[in-house]
């Protein structure tokens, strides 16, 4: 039975896997991967739980697989760095269920802090990949990941980008594969990774890529499709897209396994065009182990490393052809911004009030670091916040951090922060650290994690206690305060910032787009009491905006309520309508 | 048929990816191949997002490119101004007449830019309404959306009976019905 639908490529992904007999799935939230998770849940046959971090999710996978099942672990690129202790060393032992990374990248950065290129990674891990094109090669592939991983022995990664995760397109349903568990048989010469085993595995492993590297040729994921021979494009995944698009007539060699790749088949591809192209975004991954053959052909050097492909890019490269269109009009940028009502502007507009400096995190409130706020000055990667604020400590000494904090969301404490205050607590450091507690992962779109009491299958569960976790580790100096009660935030941090010892301030209040939120009310503006002065909107509400006469209007429909807005109105002029939605 | 190209740009939260999905789902309802293409992620938070509709035979890529839209639906006029290079010659812009400040003009870093509708009108055959006052009228200011949806509706060649019904699958079912008010309300717009 089939039966079409469309779907996000990150739901074709959850369905292939679906599909698959995936018995269980692991993963911590990120753009552009948190789909992917999130619709495996909906299936009642597949456990899946958020993870604190991505190292967790992948050893969980690792463990359903090492017991008999399928199992599948899905993240962003970055989220593969976290993973890449258990990766690099599963890819030694294999697997006994199939078992699949899915490494979601985002060329053109729409929300991350790089730009990496995950089939590096697994180059390096010695791991297959696969890469699909579409939503309904999404779902294949990711089927045909779990046949690979258990026929080859190995984990399998499924590369996806932005673009794929986040369009829709076609699919073909099929049925369930009843895929029935395989026995767990103790072999420590396979599972257990020590030296002397590790080094017979590294044989194997070697072995196992040639033999794929061989039957690759062979694949009917690796396609040829012959037209006119002049130019002949090898491409995959997303740039496939853009090939057909602008070169309809060229011959193209398609991969879908992209590692280990296809010797032969290039080889003859490669003997049948007059002029070869490479076509692939972000690094030259094809592109040098091609050169590396010996065969002649053009990529990164009218390719850009950076960002995403285009139809028009491709055809202005390749055919010299420029597309006749308008140019784009010089208007104001409108970058991301903290939502009305956002507690971290609450809070940011206090530390900028008192000067402080933040060594920052992932999250919303990374956006705190751009005007009109401009309250971080450093960010790095999840949890480094903490772990960054200590080395500029011991670098510079206590006095040098007196007007510094470290500002870490609720989740991203969870993540990979909490190691990070051990070592402050460890190495008498006696920095301020501020943990936003908005009960979410909020810029990923309102995941739960372990401090909310609720399961990705939305099950009631045990909230761990950020304060009673801090407090297990020996800080006697753990406050928690209301975002907006800005009085008294103002005061707890400028006692904590000045204090020679570790403290922690958590500032509880809810992200303002969570479905529990309900809204105090509306803020409204008296333009008779209004003088101008701007001073409310100095925390950069989107809300706010001063009409022709100068006076402040607050959008009804975009306000929540907040009433920071209120509070630094020095002349009254803001009330806050109580009920208003 | 040549494929169709949709463009729906707008603020983040302002309900570009519900409007993508229900012109794609049209659009398969009428047997196209359809592809969209989403924002998800940090753009969503205020920021100027864009999200594409290609439907026809068979479509390749799931993005639009410059010069190729046909029809460009955005939800702020400053996003319309932005996005109007995209538009092919005799393309149409649908615009909700709403001023949103990005935060560079709240700053006072820009200028909001005067006579948007007129200008991008020498250019192209532009639609706008004031969808958000009409949306207050009918008692529910997010729908207006919808009402955009409605005026996008007479520019295109589908059944007004099926617009209706893929809002009916579409929309949340608690706001079934005043979707479907604000979509009349759009499509008899006239001016």
């Amino acid at each position: 039975m089939s039966r079409q639908t469309i779907m996000l490529g990150n739901a074709a992904i959850a369905r292939g896997a679906y599909e698959a007999g995936v018995k269980v799935s692991s993963a911590y939230p990120g753009t552009p991967s948190t789909e992917i998770s999130e619709n495996i849940a909906k299936y009642d046959e597949i456990y899946a739980e958020w993870a604190p971090n991505e190292k967790v999710a992948m050893e969980v996978a690792i463990g359903a697989s090492k017991s008999g099942v399928r199992a599948v672990a899905s993240m962003k690129h970055v989220g593969v760095n976290v993973a890449a202790d258990p990766l690099y060393s599963v890819s030694y032992s294999g697997v006994n269920g199939g078992l699949v990374l899915i490494a979601a990248d985002d060329p053109g950065l729409y929300s991350s802090q790089n730009e990496q290129d995950s089939r590096m990674v697994a180059r390096a891990a010695v791991v297959p990949v696969l890469e699909p094109s579409d939503s309904e090669e999404a779902r294949i592939f990711t089927k045909l990941a779990f046949d690979i991983s258990e026929k080859y022995d190995t984990v399998v990664m499924v590369r996806s980008t932005t673009r794929l995760a986040h369009s829709q397109g076609i699919v073909n349903l099929e049925e369930r594969m009843e895929i029935k568990d395989k026995p767990y048989i103790r072999d420590i010469s396979k599972n257990v990774m020590m030296p002397g085993m590790a080094k017979k595995r590294h044989i194997i492993v070697e072995q196992m890529m040639n033999q794929l590297a061989k039957d690759a040729s062979e694949m009917e994921i690796n396609k040829t499709e012959y037209s006119d021979t002049s130019i002949g494009v090898i491409t995959s995944g997303i740039p496939y897209q853009y090939v057909k698009e602008a070169l309809p007539n060229a011959s193209v060699l398609k991969l879908g396994l992209v590692h280990p790749l296809p010797k032969k088949l290039i080889q003859d591809f490669a003997a049948k065009v007059d002029k070869l192209y490479i076509v692939e975004e972000l690094e030259p991954v094809i592109e040098e182990q091609v050169k590396s053959w010996g065969i002649s052909c053009i990529g990164k050097e009218i390719f850009t490393i950076q960002g995403e492909y285009s139809a028009n890019m491709i055809r202005q490269a390749v055919l010299g052809q420029t597309p006749e269109y308008a140019s784009a009009a010089e208007v104001p940028a409108r970058p991301p911004i903290l939502c009305p009502g956002c507690p971290h502007r609450s809070v940011f507009s206090v530390l900028k009030k008192l000067k402080i400096h933040g060594a920052g995190d992932i999250g919303c409130y990374t956006l705190g670091a751009v005007e009109p706020l401009g309250v971080m000055d450093i960010n790095v990667c999840m949890g480094a916040s903490i772990s960054t604020l200590h080395g500029m400590e011991m670098a510079k000494g206590k006095d040098f951090i007196k007007n510094w904090v470290a500002l870490i969301g609720d989740s991203t404490f969870l993540h990979t922060g909490v190691n990070s205050l051990m070592n402050m607590v460890y190495n008498k450091a006696t920095g301020t650290v501020m943990i936003l507690d908005n009960s979410t992962t909020g810029m990923t779109g309102h995941q739960d994690h372990p401090a909310t009491g609720k399961t990705l299958k939305g099950e009631t569960t045990y909230a761990i206690n950020i304060y009673q976790l801090c407090k297990a580790m020996g800080i006697e100096h753990v406050y928690e305060v209301d975002a907006f009660d800005i009085d008294e935030l103002e005061k707890i941090i400028k006692r904590e910032t000045a204090r020679e010892d570790v403290s922690v301030i958590i500032t509880k209040s809810p992200c303002a787009l969570l479905k529990s939120f309900v809204p105090k009310g509306t803020c409204v503006v008296d333009t008779e009491k209004c003088r101008k002065c701007g001073m409310c909107m100095n925390s950069g509400c989107p809300a706010m905006s001063k009409t022709e006469d100068g006076t402040v209007k607050i959008d009804e429909v975009m306000c929540n309520g907040c009433g920071l807005c209120q509070k630094n109105c020095k002349f009254d002029a803001i009330s806050l309508l109580p009920n208003q939605k | 048929m040549e494929t169709v190209n949709i463009m729906i740009a707008g603020v983040g939260g302002q309900g570009t990816l519900l409007t993508s999905r229900i012109l794609g789902g049209i659009a398969i309802q009428e047997g196209f191949d359809v592809k969209i293409s989403e924002v998800h992620g940090m753009a969503q938070r205020g920021g100027s997002v864009v999200t594409y509709v290609r439907y026809g035979e068979k479509v390749a890529e799931p993005v639009v490119e410059e010069g190729c839209a046909d029809v460009l639906i955005a939800f702020e006029r400053l996003e319309a101004m932005r996005y109007a290079h995209f538009l092919k010659r005799d393309g149409v812009i649908i615009c909700n007449n709403q001023r949103i400040d990005p935060m560079t003009v709240t700053t006072g870093k820009a200028a909001y830019p005067r006579h948007i509708i007129e200008n991008l009108s020498k250019k192209y055959k532009v639609v706008s309404l004031d969808a958000m006052e009409e949306a207050k009228k009918l008692g529910n200011a997010k729908v207006f959306n919808t009402i955009i949806i409605g005026v996008a509706a007479k520019h295109m060649k589908f059944q007004k009976e099926k617009w209706e019904e893929v809002i009916k699958n579409t929309v949340p079912p608690k706001t079934i019905e005043i979707n479907l008010k604000a979509f009349q309300t759009g499509y008899e717009w006239s001016k």
